[in-house]
């Protein structure tokens, strides 16, 4: 799988990207994946506050459920709606269409400590073999 | 030729599928009374006209509906039922006999006491046969089911550590335990913190002991635990949670491996509950109901939920001034019924009968493993008891997962072991035979999981597309999740 | 033993297989000191006659034969035969949860067609596929709505069942969440709306009453409904009647319905096993603890119905989960599903209308033996009455020895309400006993 380079990535499989003073935060294909058929997301309203490395939402499979961390500190902007009637979005386009919030970015050294997709990639071969 | 339908009695629509205006499946007695008129004695507003989309069936329709369904169901009643943990057993029908004496199943709660002695003499000999199985000093049998049990026993801990000053943040629980656990004791009030379980499957003494502290109000344990392996270090686990005044909480889940054998209270365990639809063999029902007593030390006695059953010259009688007492678990006094059953389980076998129940669960699970060694992986080496757990590592290789081994296992005409659990062994397949299964029943479910083992190798999209030969074939939970429909409504066959 | 399949060869041969000598070495595991070092204290095991024997005794031993006028949440209500016929069959009555939907269609369609009814009997959208009984669905219901809502507060009416009560403060106190109760009107025996208005703030999630309530009177949903959405807390609405679901409104109102099943044909045995309901609006379903049984379709694109939603439950999101809630009671919802189904939407609303009528007839046979009946609110199939010629307790022991269990002493739980009677009549109260137990009523005859 070709992780996105424009991307960083967190140890619990979430990616963000930043564009200016926004970042789109979603799941990984290899959270996806592990993950399996996903069949409900529970997201933040708009306005939350997140906080680096803390729990914002959860997404289901039919048995399991993983929270989602947030990457970044910020504001919640904007949650993709579409994934409440049609969740298996995060299964077909994890990186794309399955993005789960926009937010601002508080503090622009934080993306720092994340992963790039090499980096990335090697941390899920080496969780997987593991 | 017209075409070959499938036959009705495979394709039974819902009760409001056959359902059609002034059918009758009811007669009621005639009226003695003169009537009265709803509307003058509620008026309008409190009358409802009728209740919408309630079926309109006749009698005949309603015993082939049912009857139908039921055909469609697995049961112990047609053969093995390994699920782990839950201690399928065969339910012996005199037990629902006796559940059904008049005098017995037609008594009101509230009648007077003079009028039920006989129903706490059952209760009465139910408490202390149980309290003689686990060691115990007294028993409760309130609570409705396992977990209400748990929930009964954490109130207990933080009741008597609350008279002592302090009940205590925190509740330890090994990462091999049941999910009722930690579920209860978020609702009893305590935080959880998980212990690891050792190489070998246990409790890891020495890592325990760096995290018992006056903020520990107790640890649930299971024992034997879900890996089916007698916590050996378990009265020193008692002794260090007593030392530093916290509680020992026995989950008696699987205490199908001790009755007769050892007591959980001679090994130090201060409170545990037992599951009577598992050891004492009340019928699962599909689900319910069951029963969940709760035993503990004499510590903790003063605790127990009201009312607890008195002795007076004038007989039995329920006393609810208990100062102490954690309250009213739930109305009335227990699932009576059940209680009733399993006390007639403990008659039928006597003291002795039940230790050879023991005996017979624990080589029977013995005898299933040593047939499956070699077949599939055996994460644990130590012995096992009642039941004995494998993973799917040696399938999985080959791309097969337990959840689809046991699908299969349905074609071989077997109820699956209970998948994916303990977390602890990654593909779990935990097998309990119990011991109401005979050699050949468990020769062959043995034949069955190693030819599943054979297919695996040969031909693994067979085992993965199964079952093949019910009557419904895979079902697909993705879409019930993703779009809950629970009730049903006109569109109804979709 | 009659229950054990094996014979003592097949032990040997089974040991020799597993190499062990002897039955001890099964147990190698467990450390010397800590076996049962004695046998169990329990008698020899005994034969099927002996046991029945044994049971008989026992109910010998406790009433057999009396016309009972006692309802207080356990309720005497015919059984069709066809219920325990259905429910006494292995395919039910032995099986488990249905993890497995593939060999569990049986029961996961009788739980589908449960659902539904109860969602049609409450005005709800959605059911769960039950809870243990009706007072333990109370806190459930309790603990669902403050989740909801995110406050804490819980105002419970006083004409709750009182055992109902009781549970949700053993439930609650222990959590250290704060319950208050709202008083009944003691003239009505309804809500005290005024009472309910004054309590409501804004850290409340719920109202909780039942209706009818413990003393049998109806209440305005409709009212308490608004007084409480007013304030942004949810109405928890609790039944221990459910025959009255055939007569009276359904509370379509509230935001969670809790109760109790029992009246549909499982008999009163001693308090249990009941079956307990929760119903709510669709937006809760997540909120909602227990097992849920969706429709979908299996490979072959036919229905099939499973297990679902099963992430809110305890095996899953473990201290996360909504209630540590495992079981269902499967069997029993089984049995009113039956039972329903007997009786269907004609029968449900004649058994309501016979229940209300013979309750009514016993009222005034009471009133005109010498009692009154202490509240004015409308009543179902149970209300209060307060004999006037003799003690309530006289009454009833009277009763006794003509062989009828009077109405239950209210003292028991409510101090004010002394001398008072609650009295319950059904389908199954025959004009003669009701008139029997009427005379107890009556002024003692001189001398």
């Amino acid at each position: 799988m070709e992780y996105p380079v424009e991307f960083r990535y967190t140890e619990e499989h979430e990616w963000v990207k930043i564009e200016q003073y926004t970042a789109t935060v979603g799941i990984t294909h290899h959270a996806q994946d592990q993950l399996g058929d996903v069949v409900f997301v529970e997201l933040p309203a708009i306005g939350a506050k997140l906080q680096a490395g803390s729990p914002f939402g959860a997404v289901e499979s039919v048995k399991a459920v993983s929270d989602i961390y947030a990457p970044i500190s910020g504001d919640v902007t904007a949650v993709n709606e579409d994934l409440l009637d049609a969740p298996e979005k995060i299964n077909d386009d994890p990186h794309g269409e399955g993005w789960l919030v926009r937010m601002t970015v508080f503090d622009g050294a934080e993306i720092q400590g994340l992963m790039d997709a090499q980096k990335y990639a090697e941390y899920v071969a080496a969780e997987t073999v593991g | 030729m017209g075409r070959i339908r499938q036959h009705q009695t495979q394709d039974e629509a819902l009760l409001f599928e056959r359902s059609s205006p002034g059918k009758i499946g009811y007669q009621l007695p005639r009226m003695d009374v003169p009537e009265t008129d709803p509307l003058e004695a509620l008026g309008a507003k409190l009358v409802r006209n009728d209740v919408a989309g309630f079926p309109e069936v006749s009698e005949v329709e309603v015993i082939r509906h049912f009857t139908r369904l039921s055909t469609w169901n697995y049961a112990i009643d047609l053969g093995l039922y390994p699920l782990g943990s839950c201690t399928m057993k065969y339910n012996p029908r005199l037990n629902e006999a006796v559940a059904r004496i008049e005098g017995i199943i037609d008594a009101h709660p509230y009648q007077p006491e003079c009028l039920a002695q006989g129903l706490l003499r059952i209760q009465r000999t139910l408490e202390m046969y149980l309290a003689d199985i686990t060691g115990m000093d007294a028993v409760t049998l309130q609570p409705a089911a396992g977990a209400h049990g748990e929930l009964t026993g954490l109130l207990l801990i933080r009741a008597y550590l609350e008279s002592r000053g302090n009940a205590r943040r925190t509740v330890l629980i090994p990462d091999s335990a049941h999910g009722t656990n930690p579920a209860t004791a978020a609702i009893a009030g305590y935080e959880v913190r998980e212990i690891t379980s050792n190489r070998r499957g246990m409790i890891d003494v020495e890592a325990m002991r760096a995290m018992v502290d006056g903020s520990v109000a107790a640890l649930m344990v299971t024992n034997p635990n879900t890996v089916g392996i007698f916590e050996q270090d378990i009265a020193q686990v008692a002794g260090l949670l007593h030392e530093h005044g916290a509680q020992l909480y026995m989950d008696g889940a699987n205490m199908n491996a001790l009755v007769g054998v050892a007591r959980p209270g001679e090994f130090g365990v201060d409170v545990m509950h037992l599951n009577l639809h598992k050891t004492f063999s009340t019928p699962h029902g599909g689900g319910g109901p069951g029963a969940g007593p709760v035993a503990v030390r004499r510590h903790l006695e003063p605790f127990l939920p009201v009312p607890r059953i008195q002795s007076t010259s004038e007989g039995l009688r329920f006393d609810s001034n208990r100062p102490s007492s954690i309250g009213r678990v739930r109305a009335f006094y227990g699932n009576f019924g059940v209680l009733v059953r399993a006390l007639a389980y403990i008659l039928a076998h006597g003291g002795d009968g039940l230790r050879n129940a023991t005996v017979d669960a624990v080589l029977n699970a013995n005898y299933v493993r040593k047939g499956l060694e070699g077949h599939f992986d055996l994460p644990y080496d130590a012995p096992s008891m009642h039941e004995c757990i494998f993973s799917d590592a040696l399938q999985a290789k080959h791309g097969v997962k337990t959840g689809e081994i046991a699908k299969r296992l349905i074609d071989y005409g077997f109820h699956p072991y209970t998948v994916s659990f303990p977390l602890i062994v990654r593909g779990a397949l935990m097998i309990e035979p119990t011991e109401t299964e005979s050699k050949r029943e468990l020769d062959e479910f043995v034949e069955a999981m190693q030819a599943i083992a054979s297919e695996v190798k040969a031909d693994r999209d067979l085992v993965r597309k199964a079952p093949v030969t019910t009557r419904t074939s895979r079902v697909d939970e993705t879409r019930a999740a993703r779009r809950p429909t629970v009730i049903w409504n006109d569109d109804g066959r979709n | 033993m009659r229950y054990l399949p094996k014979s003592p060869a097949e032990r040997a041969e089974m040991l020799a297989t597993l190499g062990l000598d002897s039955i001890e070495d099964l147990f190698a595991s467990i450390p010397e000191p800590l076996r049962q070092g004695s046998s169990l204290a329990i008698p020899a095991g005994q034969s099927e006659y002996e046991i029945r024997e044994y049971f008989e005794a026992r109910a010998r031993e406790s009433g057999r034969g009396y016309a009972c006028f006692l309802g207080a949440g356990a309720y005497n209500h015919y059984r069709p035969v066809v219920v325990d016929s259905i429910a006494t069959r292995g395919e039910f009555l032995t099986a488990y949860t249905p993890y497995q939907a593939e060999i569990s269609q049986g029961v996961l369609t009788t739980i589908f067609e449960f659902q539904t009814m109860v969602a049609q009997l409450t005005g709800m959208d959605v059911a769960n596929a039950s809870m243990y009984d009706g007072s333990t669905a109370v806190p459930e219901a309790g603990m669902m709505a403050v989740r909801i809502t995110r406050r804490e507060r819980l105002l419970v009416s006083r004409a709750l069942h009182p055992e109902y009560r009781q549970v949700l403060d053993t439930y609650y106190q222990r959590q250290e969440l704060p319950a208050d109760t709202v008083a009944f009107d003691p003239e009505t025996g309804q809500l005290d709306l005024a009472d309910l208005e004054a309590k409501l703030a804004p850290d409340v999630a719920a109202v909780i009453l039942q209706t009818p309530n413990f003393f049998g009177i109806v209440e305005d949903v409709r009212e308490a409904a608004e007084l409480a959405h007013r304030n942004g807390a949810l109405l928890v609405v609790v039944f221990s009647e459910a025959a009255s679901l055939g007569l009276l409104a359904p509370p379509s109102e509230a935001d969670i319905v809790a109760g109790e099943l029992q009246s549909f044909a499982h008999p009163p045995s001693f308090g249990g096993p009941y079956v307990g309901i929760l119903a709510t609006k669709q937006r809760y379903i997540r909120q909602m603890p227990g097992r849920l049984v969706g429709q979908t379709l299996d490979s072959h694109g036919r229905r099939a119905f499973c297990l679902t939603l099963a992430t809110r439950e305890q095996h899953i999101r473990r201290a996360k989960a909504t209630s540590n809630i495992c079981t269902n009671q499967a069997l029993v919802a089984l049995m009113a599903t039956v039972y329903m189904a007997l009786m269907g939407k004609r029968g449900l609303r004649e058994l309501a209308e016979q229940n209300l009528s013979k309750a009514h007839f016993l009222a005034s046979a009471l009133q005109a033996s010498g009692a009154e009946l202490r509240f004015s609110g409308p009543f179902f199939n149970e209300f209060v009455a307060r004999p006037t010629r003799r003690s309530a307790n006289e009454v009833n022991e009277l009763a006794l020895r003509s062989n009828v269990i009077g109405g239950l002493e209210l003292v028991r739980f409510f101090p004010e309400l002394e001398g008072t009677l609650l009295v319950c009549a059904t389908e199954t109260s025959t004009r003669e006993a009701m008139e029997r137990y009427a005379t107890c009523f009556r002024r003692k005859p001189d001398g």
